[in-house]
């Protein structure tokens, strides 16, 4: 029972925006689940609020946004991983509800769920060395003392393939490439044995054959650890490498959700269908037009009623897509979708715009 | 037209799919859309409440400045032995005799020790102002004459003058020489920023545009000059303007002298856009049409910081008033006959005066609000301007 | 490191060079000489010179040379040390700025630390409490403490200080200690005396840099590193301090570039009003009496006071941020 009940559970997730101009709803019902040691991606184009779920996870959204509404069960407390019943006693926390700066959600974020950054040449300070960096993370975690927290660090940079680690461990990040940059971010990220490891699109700022290297040691890490990973990106082939479990976000709702070989062969909602039309393959047929998705991402003041993908969908049915919203459906099944070509309203929210 | 063989031809587009679809912002997001530069910034601007009211402060001062001689109550050069360190007469309101405004009459007695006037008001005589009376004549612009002054004595009671801020020690009327001396200050700082702003412009974008050996040379002598001490300098430099010099002459030898060193802040940043401006894509391809670098430099580059230099220069201004003030304060720039806050401020110099006659401190007050309305109103036209500074 | 040291120190005398030409220059604007002056000044209380008096002295003084053997006559003597007799005050150059000197360095020293311990603190909380009513209280303030001249704030508060304290704030020693020699119980005097010049000098740089420095942690504050430091687990004050205080720190030491120069002229206006025996009204003197060897003097002086502030910032920021070492290497 204990590797099927999730390490993560996002419940309606909502973050708002409280600007001058209006409400922005990054995030609008966002709801997926995560299980221990699982590798979970989240897909959708810029704007659609990924970033801000990962953010509300961590409970680092800046001002003015603020979690609205719904709730994130996280299994803390023990190690993670497969085991015998340690599990006993756990519960699951509400992280919506912990204080953002408390102690609690401190120990937390960084010791039970780590970022990777999307940028790692800004995420490191300057005037820091990476070392000085990677061994803070360590004593906020672990009660160890200086010398050790060295120790483990130089440990874990030679895990993640940093040459010469007792060298580079005093090195500045801008003295260190790309590649490297991002070893170091992400051994930083594992030095407390995370259970949940959260990367946001750490393969966009990199080029092609770093970032197979990247999501190579990734992929062992993972299995080494057992740590379950949250993967955000807009590259559906980086999905279809890493991924177990994929979400589809669009204007900050979950479009789809499922198992990674039926989302890409049999895809259910429109939005991920255009998707997977959308990518360029070398087997396309030569000379013909690459097909895209009509219209543009809607300007976040001026979201649609309705279904948000309702303006841009080849299927729309009008008097119903454009006026209520999905919701995800059905729960149990292991490929639910906000669609209402799969099933009528049920239990809907009507439109309120 | 080649007849060669060519490739089949492409499918047929069924039809033209729009490449960029304009986002559908409604009215008011259309009309920033299109909205020239100067609009984008006056409508920034006009958010900044506390920016727009000291406009309306630094535009009431300017009117001061112009035509000093209306704000005035009597003429700032007279002096009146007899009345000498009258302190300032309060306006009060609603009078026994239905005066709106009127103010007491002051009588003087010389006090047998120290042989100093004192003055205390008489309660019983009573002097009422009214707007817009006949005073003494003077000229606006130097072109037309007239004699209505804003305040001033309603003669009927047979009072001769009256002091809103007191007299100096020469029996001179403080408020009718603060009117004129904001004439003088407020000109020194705009003239002499008039004046950076041209050497700086220039220098700086020669420097900028042609690089090379020029650049060098201007570079260096901007360091150079940033490296010294200004205020030293200007003290020796005004010190050696000779005492004969007429108010003109000396009024022009400060303005020059404060800007001589003044430009190379801006002269600096201008280098910098400039730089950075050549190798635009813009630049690259007004050149490539065939512009001649004149028509570059003011037509396409300079326009782009244009607001930048007017937000700059709007706080460089306050900085040149009382750089003026401070030396005219020291004795060191304008020099009486000549007006200026400075100049006024220098009868207040040291503790006995100041004993004597606090009033006399009132000139800074007038630099205090001014530079501050003109910091704030900078401040806003630099957020509104270049937000990104 | 010492590298980048060495070749700042390595421009110093090329720029002294240059500033001594300049404050030469400056010294013989006035017209008339050094002895035109001085003979007035006989005139006026009585007596007269002969012309072969006169001549002498012109000799001595090199006055009879071309302008550029005359300045290296003076440079000469500057290097020797002896920096002339000031015919006003009847006593050696030397001995009338060395203490005036020191005086000036401890009123700038004392200033330094005030502002700097005072403007950082602020900064940081009205960076961290934007918008809160301190944050506000802190911005009027600020642009109070920047529209008010200094000689303003000093003229202010020496009258405050007179009505309401009956105190006369003039001078930096009491009576008894003025021309004593150096001891505990004089310097205690001279504290005691100091606080008030160096808190009107600091009011107007506490103003300046506790600006800078909230503006500058505003920029830092947005950056990713906090976010990841945060996402790390770090409690909100330490990472504070740690990170963005840091790194704001940085552009903070590059003032001190143009604010040790802003500094010491700042202390010549307070001196002057206050009647400080340092070597601003001294200067003051001397422009207006046309002492210009003691003119000439001072002002080289401040270009000197001037250029190492400029080199102790960029030392400092050298020290402080590891990019810069690198970029110049």
């Amino acid at each position: 029972m204990n590797n099927t009940s999730p390490l993560l559970s996002v419940r309606n997730l909502k973050t708002y925006f409280n600007l001058d101009e209006g409400t922005v709803k990054a995030v609008d019902g966002v709801s997926f689940d995560v299980l221990p040691g699982q590798v979970l991606g989240i897909v959708g184009e810029s704007g659609c609020g990924k970033s801000v779920t990962i953010k509300s996870l961590l409970r680092i959204v800046e001002k003015p946004g603020e979690i609205v509404g719904g709730e994130m069960l996280f299994r803390s407390g023990s190690a993670a991983g497969p085991g015998p019943n340690g599990q006993a006693g756990e519960d699951m926390i509400d992280l919506a509800r912990l204080d953002a700066r408390g102690k609690q959600m401190r120990s937390i974020r960084g010791g039970e769920i780590a970022l990777i950054p999307q940028e790692p040449m800004a995420a490191f300070s300057p005037v820091h060395t990476v070392g000085n960096q990677l061994i803070e993370a360590i004593l906020l975690h672990q009660p160890v003392g200086k010398q050790e927290a060295r120790r483990i660090a130089i440990d874990r940079l030679r895990e993640v393939g940093v040459p010469a680690p007792e060298e580079r461990i005093d090195a500045y990040s801008w003295e260190l490439s790309g590649g490297l940059r991002q070893r170091v971010m992400i051994a930083m990220a594992l030095s407390c044995h995370p259970k949940l490891l959260i990367a946001d699109e750490p393969t966009t700022a990199i080029d092609v054959t770093t970032q197979a290297q990247v999501l190579n040691l990734l992929r062992v890490l993972q299995q080494q650890h057992h740590t379950a990973i949250i993967f955000i990106t807009h590259d559906l082939g980086v999905i279809a490498q890493i991924a177990d479990h994929v979400v589809v976000m669009y204007l900050g709702r979950v479009m789809e959700t499922g198992p990674v070989d039926d989302i890409f062969h049999h895809p259910k909602h429109p939005y991920t269908k255009a998707l997977l039309q959308s990518i360029p393959s070398v087997q396309a047929q030569a000379r013909t037009q690459l097909p895209t998705i009509a219209g543009t991402i809607p300007h976040p003041f001026n979201r649609p009623p309705g279904c948000s993908f309702n303006p841009r969908c080849p299927d729309a049915i009008p008097g119903a897509c454009d006026q209520h919203i999905p919701a995800l459906h059905p729960v149990d099944d292991p490929q639910p979708v906000s669609c209402f070509l799969y099933h009528d309203m049920v239990d809907e929210e009507v439109a309120v715009r | 037209m080649s007849t060669a063989k060519t490739s089949p031809a492409l499918p047929q587009v069924e039809e033209a799919v729009p490449v960029v679809a304009l986002p559908d912002l409604g009215r008011e997001a259309e009309a920033i859309y299109v909205a020239p530069n100067w609009k984008l910034v006056w409508w920034r601007f006009k958010k900044h409440r506390l920016a727009l009211i000291s406009g309306v402060i630094i535009i009431f001062i300017a009117t001061i400045a112009l035509v000093p001689d209306f704000y005035s109550t009597l003429p700032p050069q007279e002096s009146d032995a007899i009345r000498s360190f009258v302190p300032p007469q309060r306006p009060r309101f609603f009078g026994p005799n239905g005066e709106f405004m009127y103010v007491y009459e002051v009588t003087g007695q010389r006090n047998p020790t120290t042989l100093m006037m004192e003055w205390v008001a008489d309660e019983a005589k009573i002097a009422p102002i009214k707007f817009f009376t006949p005073g003494y004549e003077y000229e606006i612009f130097g072109v037309i004459e007239t004699d209505i002054h804003l305040v001033g004595l309603d003669n009927s009671a047979g009072v001769q003058k009256f002091h809103l801020l007191g007299t100096d020690r020469l029996g001179r009327d403080q408020w009718s020489r603060l009117m004129a001396g904001t004439q003088v200050s407020l000109s020194i700082g705009l003239v002499s920023v008039l004046l950076s702003i041209i050497l700086g412009v220039l220098l700086g974008g020669i420097s900028g545009y042609f690089g090379g050996w020029i650049d060098m040379i201007i570079q260096r002598i901007i360091e150079l000059l940033q490296s010294l001490p200004p205020i030293p300098i200007w003290m020796a430099l005004t010190a050696a303007l000779p005492r004969n010099w007429s108010v003109e002459q000396v009024y022009f030898a400060i303005t020059i002298i404060l800007s001589l060193i003044g430009w190379t802040t801006l002269g600096r940043e201008v280098r910098g856009r400039f730089l950075s401006l050549r190798e635009e894509d813009f630049v690259v391809a007004a050149r490539l049409v065939g512009a001649s670098q004149a028509r570059v430099i003011f037509r396409h580059m300079v326009p782009t910081f244009s607001s930048h230099i007017i937000a700059a220069s709007t706080l460089a201004i306050p900085v040149m008033i009382i750089n003026e003030t401070f030396l005219s304060f020291l004795g060191l720039g304008m020099r009486p006959p000549a007006i200026s806050w400075g100049v006024l401020l220098h009868e207040a110099q040291n503790l006995q005066s100041i004993a004597l006659a606090p009033w006399l401190l009132i000139p800074g007050l007038a630099v205090i609000i001014t530079v501050l309305t003109l910091n704030i109103l900078g401040d806003g036209l630099r957020d509104a301007a270049d937000p990104y500074s | 490191m010492a590298q980048y040291i060495l070749k700042r120190l390595l421009l110093l005398p090329l720029l002294l060079f240059i500033f001594s030409v300049i404050a030469f220059a400056l010294i013989q604007a006035p017209p008339g000489d050094f002895v035109t002056s001085y003979i007035a000044e006989l005139a006026a209380s009585g007596s007269a010179m002969e012309k072969a008096q006169i001549d002498a002295l012109r000799e001595q003084y090199g006055l009879d040379r071309p302008l550029y053997i005359q300045y290296f006559k003076w440079v000469g003597k500057i290097l020797q040390g002896d920096l002339g007799v000031s015919l006003d005050w009847r006593k050696s150059n030397l001995e009338l700025i060395s203490e005036r000197l020191l005086l000036t360095l401890m009123l700038g020293g004392f200033t330094l630390v005030i502002t700097w311990s005072i403007a950082i603190p602020i900064g940081i909380y009205s960076a961290t409490r934007q918008y809160s009513f301190f944050d506000y209280f802190f911005t009027v303030f600020n642009y109070i403490g920047i529209a008010t001249p200094t000689f303003m704030t000093a003229l202010i508060l020496m009258w405050v200080a007179f009505k309401y304290f009956g105190a006369s704030v003039t001078g930096l020693f009491s009576p008894e200690y003025v021309d004593a020699a150096w001891s505990w119980a004089r310097f205690v005097d001279l504290l005691k005396h100091l606080w008030l010049p160096a808190l009107i000098l600091a009011l107007d740089g506490t103003a300046r840099l506790a600006r800078i420095m909230r503006a500058n942690l505003l920029d830092e504050l947005k950056k990713p590193y906090m976010e990841m430091a945060r996402a790390k687990g770090m409690s909100e004050w330490r990472l504070i301090l740690k990170y963005p205080v840091r790194l704001a720190f940085n552009p903070l030491v590059s003032t001190l570039g143009w604010y040790l120069p802003l500094l010491f002229s700042g202390s010549l206006i307070v001196a002057t009003v206050l009647n400080l025996p340092t070597i601003g009204p001294l200067l003051l003197r001397a422009l207006i009496v046309q002492d210009m060897f003691l003119a000439g003097v001072i002002i080289l002086i401040y270009c000197l006071l001037a250029i190492v502030g400029t080199l102790l910032s960029d030392i400092l920021l050298a020290w402080l941020d590891p990019r810069i070492r690198m970029e110049e290497a």
